[in-house]
């Protein structure tokens, strides 16, 4: 199985996202050749004007939709992490969606199985949202490109208040 | 069709039922959609002379072919179409964020409502399930909590919704809808129409596909319009936002303030873009679909105003700002944010209120008729209680919450002459006394006083034509500007787009033509946005408004700029006026009186309506 700091993933920096919904808008039409946010296997949550954010997979270690399937239709991709399904064992029960805590798991609304997002595995230029987002605010990353960017962010900040106070 | 849901429903609401009809192919091409399809489905859903809020005015939202697509500003919008309350003629107000896109998704091009319900309620659409929900319990709330208590009641966070505010309810003619708690439908006082309805509010959940006749073109315009917003084209909006507006209007002398008193401050350094977005933006967010977000969320951090939040734009800026004489931008925030909660157009409410300070300066109002409400130019808190006051109809809200003309009306010892307004709708931040294209454009425009309905006041202050100069040849820039405005408001994409269609109309037919599958050249979209906007005139000749009403608040035609400057003295006479209406007229080739001919009629396919102009054309 792939280690955890090299499983990549997709991550939207709140202080860039705007809530515009074009990832949602790229992901449905590259899937499905339709604009329709209820395909989209990125979604935007706006909590209020301030807090904007969308979200997808995010390829846990020990995934518990994978855990939580009694079908045996989830199952983790040795080589990149990603979650597959099996769309003959799926019924629909919604119990992956259900153990998700990030709301990544979403019935399709016409096949009636689960669906998530698969890093656009097939597609040469690479995951279509982060591709389209005009605001940059989509990278793909591992959990370990994210520590570093938080550690540096805290470490910059840290350094700054304290020229601040020497000023 | 591609691109039209094509279903257009009609909604009852004294009977409570609904019936839907199909979107014609030749309705489609002729009026688009957006603000020219909504005027088609009004005029021939209502009879001439129809109280504004009275059951029998319809309601119309529609959308454009482009909503709900990936187009970068244009898959968002929706637009409101009735009889204004306000100016008697045709009102419309566009709005964006995601209520258009959603309710094209459930499957509806336009929505027609008439009628009354017995009890407020609010409509919920879930794709073709339509049903009157009980409103008792939102009613009295602002929109943004309208929305909340909607998606707790439906159980659904992604149901998108327009509210009224209680201005609304209570029927203020400046009263807005306003979509995901800080979009709205903003001007002509379509919110009182709702109100007048019981209508509390809208909420709709859409699950349908969305799709475009040419992929593979529309994607590539797509991603050539990315493109073009990051570039030069939308770089204002991107960054500063619309409030870079007050530092270029104050330069030019064309910032109105004090109502009109005045036309330049010497001193902006607490209100301009600079200082609103180092100390107090906290935020900017985006539409659905929008490549070039500019919706500045200013905050308030400390103060007596701590914690207010509104959107700024430059419009409510000046309104409540310095066209109150007011320069502190908290009070400033909190005032806009009052606006919102109300439902209450920014625009109109700040003017206004500039128009009570300016009675009270002059001494036609007592402190005392002004409920010890401090009304002096400068006063922001005052602006604060105002606003309240209007929102609530509370004491001299209630005689100010229908606007400036209707107020001067009641208040009358010669207050008329400080009502700054045309056709009853209140003015905009551009001094039309020295940028005489904008000052045409604001008179001649279909729905009162208003800057966005030709732009013609970007030629003037981009120094395109000598702006304090009346001449012949205005009338063609404003027909122009007014014409390709009507097709941006049908399509719909966003007027702050504008800039990024290079080819103009050429770039929004091949948009049309890749969405919907049908043919479009640029003089066709050309001939179709002059339809829109002869459509309005007919709406307007037919509610009685004649060339008297193309006119100037009182002050724009009497009282000179004063201040030393580049504008100093500058005024528009009635002889300029004239001379620029006929100009107008004839470029529009509609008669002195400015009725369109019925032979023009025929020539734009609008046949079936010149009983409208008989007996008029002479």
């Amino acid at each position: 199985m792939v280690k955890i700091h090299q499983r990549k993933f997709i991550s939207a920096d709140p202080e860039k996202c705007v809530g515009c919904q074009v990832c949602e808008y790229a992901c449905s039409y590259s899937h499905e050749k339709a604009f329709n946010p209820i395909k989209s296997r990125i979604r935007l949550v706006r909590v209020n004007q301030l807090a904007n954010m969308a979200v997808t997979c995010r390829l846990c270690e020990d995934p518990a939709c994978v855990a939580a399937c009694p079908r045996n239709a989830l199952s983790q991709a040795e080589d990149t992490g990603n979650i597959v399904l099996d769309k003959d064992k799926c019924n629909g029960c919604g119990w992956c969606i259900e153990a998700c805590d990030y709301g990544a798991m979403m019935l399709h609304p016409e096949t009636k199985v689960v669906y998530v997002c698969d890093l656009c595995k097939d597609k040469a230029d690479g995951p279509q949202c982060v591709k389209w987002c005009p605001e940059e605010a989509l990278t793909i990353v591992t959990s370990d490109t994210l520590a570093q960017k938080a550690r540096i962010s805290a470490i910059r900040k840290l350094f700054q208040e304290k020229e601040e106070k020497q000023q | 069709m591609l691109g039209y849901a094509g279903t257009i429903l009609y909604i009852d609401l004294t009977t409570g039922k609904s019936r839907t009809e199909k979107t014609t192919e030749e309705t489609a091409k002729k009026y688009i959609g957006g603000i020219g399809l909504g005027m088609k489905l009004w005029l021939s859903n209502s009879k001439a002379g129809v109280d504004p809020l009275s059951p029998e005015n319809p309601l119309v939202l529609s959308l454009g072919p482009v909503s709900g697509t990936m187009f970068p500003t244009g898959g968002n919008g929706h637009a409101f179409i009735s009889k204004s309350p306000a100016t008697g003629g045709v009102g419309e107000a566009v709005s964006h964020g995601t209520f258009g896109a959603e309710l094209k998704r459930a499957g509806y091009d336009a929505i027609v409502f008439t009628g009354k319900a017995e009890k407020p309620v609010y409509l919920w659409i879930d794709d073709e399930a339509i049903q009157l929900m009980d409103a008792s319990r939102v009613w009295g709330k602002s929109p943004g909590e309208t929305e909340d208590a909607i998606k707790d009641e439906i159980g659904d966070y992604y149901v998108r919704v327009a509210a009224i505010g209680l201005a609304g309810e209570k029927q203020s003619k400046m009263a807005n809808i306003i979509n995901e708690k800080t979009r709205a439908a903003g001007r002509t006082g379509l919110g009182a129409v709702m109100g007048s309805k019981n209508l509390k509010a809208i909420a709709v959940r859409g699950t349908h596909d969305i799709k475009v006749a040419k992929g593979e073109e529309f994607m590539d315009m797509v991603k050539e319009f990315h493109e073009r917003m990051k570039g030069p084209a939308s770089m204002r909006y991107r960054t500063l936002g619309t409030v870079e507006n007050l530092t270029i209007a104050n330069d030019l002398y064309c910032m109105p303030t004090k109502n009109y008193s005045g036309s330049h401050l010497d001193k902006v350094e607490t209100i301009n873009a600079d200082e609103i977005n180092e100390r107090f933006v906290a935020k900017i967010i985006g539409c659905n679909s929008c490549a070039m977000r500019c919706e500045h969320e200013a905050l308030v951090r400390e103060g007596p105003y701590k914690g207010a939040l509104a959107r700024i734009e430059y419009d409510n800026l000046w309104a409540l700002g310095p066209n109150c004489g007011v320069d502190k931008l908290d009070s400033i925030i909190k005032a806009a944010e009052l606006c919102t909660y109300y439902g209450l157009d920014a625009t109109s409410t700040g003017v206004t209120i500039s128009f009570l300070m300016d009675c009270h300066e002059k001494g036609i109002l007592s402190h005392e008729e002004l409920g010890g409400i401090d009304a002096h130019f400068g006063n922001g808190d005052a602006v604060v209680q105002l606003v309240e006051k209007i929102g609530k109809r509370e004491g001299i809200g209630d005689l100010l919450a229908d606007g400036a003309k209707a107020a001067a009306a009641k208040i009358g010892k010669g207050s008329t002459e400080l009502a700054q307004h045309i056709k009853g709708l209140e003015v905009t931040g551009y001094d039309l006394r020295c940028l005489k294209t904008a000052a045409l454009a604001a008179a001649v425009s279909f729905r009162g006083a208003d800057h966005s309905r030709s732009g013609a006041y970007q030629l003037d202050m981009k120094g395109k034509v000598d702006r304090t100069k009346a001449e012949k040849g205005r009338g063609k820039l404003v027909k122009e500007g007014e014409n390709m405005l009507a097709v941006i408001d049908s399509l719909i994409v966003c007027k702050n787009s504008k800039a990024t269609y290079y080819k103009e109309l050429a770039d929004l037919a091949k948009l049309y033509s890749a969405v919907t599958g049908l043919d479009m050249s640029s003089a066709e979209l050309e001939a179709t946005g002059e339809r829109i906007i002869n459509l309005a005139r007919l709406i307007n000749i037919r509610e009685g408004l004649t060339r008297n009403d193309d006119t100037l608040p009182w002050k724009a035609l009497n009282q000179p700029i004063t201040e030393d400057g580049p504008a100093k003295g500058a005024v528009v006479t009635q002889d300029e006026l004239d001379l620029l209406l006929d100009d107008y007229y004839n470029s529009r080739g509609w008669t002195v009186e400015g009725v369109p001919p019925a032979t023009k009629l025929q020539e734009l396919g609008l046949a079936e309506f010149k009983s409208i102009v008989e007996g008029k054309e002479a």
